[in-house]
């Protein structure tokens, strides 16, 4: 049930990320709102679907972008497996470890892109990628990774209430 | 029959006295007694009349209040009802004046058959410079096609759904398109770049290159059409070491507002690939 949920919520935000928040760039990086949903997702406590939305987040991007499927999946994965540790080890502090997935799986999936860009021949220079796209971007991400963990914490507080200690 | 006679009497004197009243009435001399006796009586009506006024003034002042409050309110929704309806006639005009623009291109190249479709969003990597719109296999679009706008060259389709398409623009990365310079009629590529700037490589030493030169499709490799106008040349760099001479270029299209696109549905790309000789293949 909540993997199915993942279809409309990833690809509502999907429309809102290539309708609206790639139109707004800050020099040339972007907000990834998918990632960000996958990562706040992730990182709730009674979660047991974290890899599955991190699968279907991947593949609504890489239906979309002219990026390989590939690069999204590989990099998506890689940023849950994140947060899924960060989890484990600082879930005392879940605010946190929200801020440093997002910077490390903003940082995972922007270095997994670029390098494949280049190993497929695109002339993508590695110091301009990081100072007008992958640095932007991360600051971004972390600026809706707040908003974003609030709202996917009441979502999982709706979808997996706490139960009740008698 | 002495009571009725007196009776009779009383009648008479009464009527007398009411005659005399009457006369002195209309001679004037009662004036004063009468404005004595009904002095009380007119201040009496004056100040409960005075009272009355005040009361339904006020009552019927709250009713003309809440009329005007609600006329007010009314008034406010009429205001904001123009105020979108401004709006979006503003937005009217300035599609319609895209699509004169577009109109126009397609009249000016007659040779062409054109297919008008809407930006709907971009690539969701910022390493790619590909938009996506609002037409697809359905439309008859097909990969390959070229997209322009009324300025000039804009990109071409790279991948088809049926409802919708993605495009490449010219200053993707990824992309090169062969060109053709103004008025010197020197070839080189065009290539995109991570910021969006476009460049211009290949172009042979001898040709005499200057700031200002316009960029047009070239039509070699078969993926455009020839001269349609990409932008104008603002810098030229040459070194005698090197084998080609580079160049900046401004493009005519800005690719950061683009709405509204045609696609030029006529023209088939030609795949060169084959052509291509490949190393060990006899």
């Amino acid at each position: 049930m909540t993997t199915l949920l993942a279809i409309p919520i990833l690809g509502v935000l999907l429309v809102i990320q290539t309708a609206i928040f790639s139109q707004i760039p800050l020099l040339q990086g972007t907000t990834d709102l998918v990632l960000l949903a996958a990562l706040a997702w992730s990182l709730q406590p009674r979660v047991r679907t974290a890899w599955q939305w991190g699968i279907i987040g991947a593949l609504l991007v890489g239906f979309v972008s002219a990026v390989s499927v590939i690069v999204f999946v590989l990099s998506y994965l890689g940023a849950v497996g994140l947060a899924l540790l960060l989890r484990r080890r600082i879930w005392q502090v879940p605010l946190l470890a929200m801020f440093i997935a997002t910077f490390f799986g903003t940082l995972a999936v922007h270095l997994t892109t670029l390098v494949v860009l280049r190993m497929t021949g695109v002339a993508l220079p590695i110091s301009a990628s990081l100072n007008t796209i992958i640095l932007p971007s991360v600051l971004l991400n972390l600026v809706f990774a707040l908003p974003f963990f609030t709202l996917f914490k009441d979502l999982a507080d709706f979808l997996y209430p706490a139960e009740l200690e008698m | 029959m002495k009571s009725s006679s007196a009776r009779t009497w009383q009648t008479v004197i009464l009527a007398l006295l009411a005659v005399g009243v009457v006369a002195l009435a209309l001679g004037g001399y009662l004036t004063p007694m009468t404005r004595l006796a009904t002095a009380p009586f007119i201040s009496a009506q004056t100040w409960l009349s005075t009272r009355f006024l005040t009361i339904r003034n006020i009552l019927s002042s709250s009713q003309d209040l809440n009329r005007l409050r609600q006329r007010n309110l009314e008034m406010e929704a009429e205001v904001s009802n123009l105020q979108s309806e401004i709006i979006e006639l503003k937005q009217q005009i300035a599609e319609t004046r895209v699509l004169s623009a577009l109109v126009e291109f397609a009249r000016v190249h007659p040779e062409n058959r054109y297919l008008a479709a809407a930006i709907i969003g971009r690539d969701p990597s910022p390493f790619v410079k590909y938009v996506i719109i609002n037409r697809g296999s359905d439309s008859g679009l097909r990969t390959g096609m070229p997209v322009v706008t009324s300025q000039g060259l804009a990109g071409r389709i790279a991948a088809v759904t049926a409802g919708a398409a993605r495009v490449e623009l010219i200053n993707d990365p990824d992309s090169s398109v062969n060109v053709r310079l103004e008025p010197s009629g020197a070839q080189a590529v065009l290539l995109g770049s991570l910021s969006g700037e476009l460049s211009l490589d290949l172009i042979p030493q001898n040709a005499s290159v200057n700031v200002g030169d316009l960029v047009l499709t070239s039509g070699l490799g078969g993926n455009f059409p020839g001269n349609i106008l990409i932008g104008q040349i603002t810098s030229v760099s040459r070194r005698e070491t090197d084998l080609f001479q580079q160049a900046s270029v401004q493009p005519v299209v800005d690719f950061t507002k683009l709405e509204i696109v045609l696609l030029i549905t006529n023209f088939r790309p030609v795949d060169i690939a084959p052509l291509i000789p490949t190393p060990g293949v006899q």
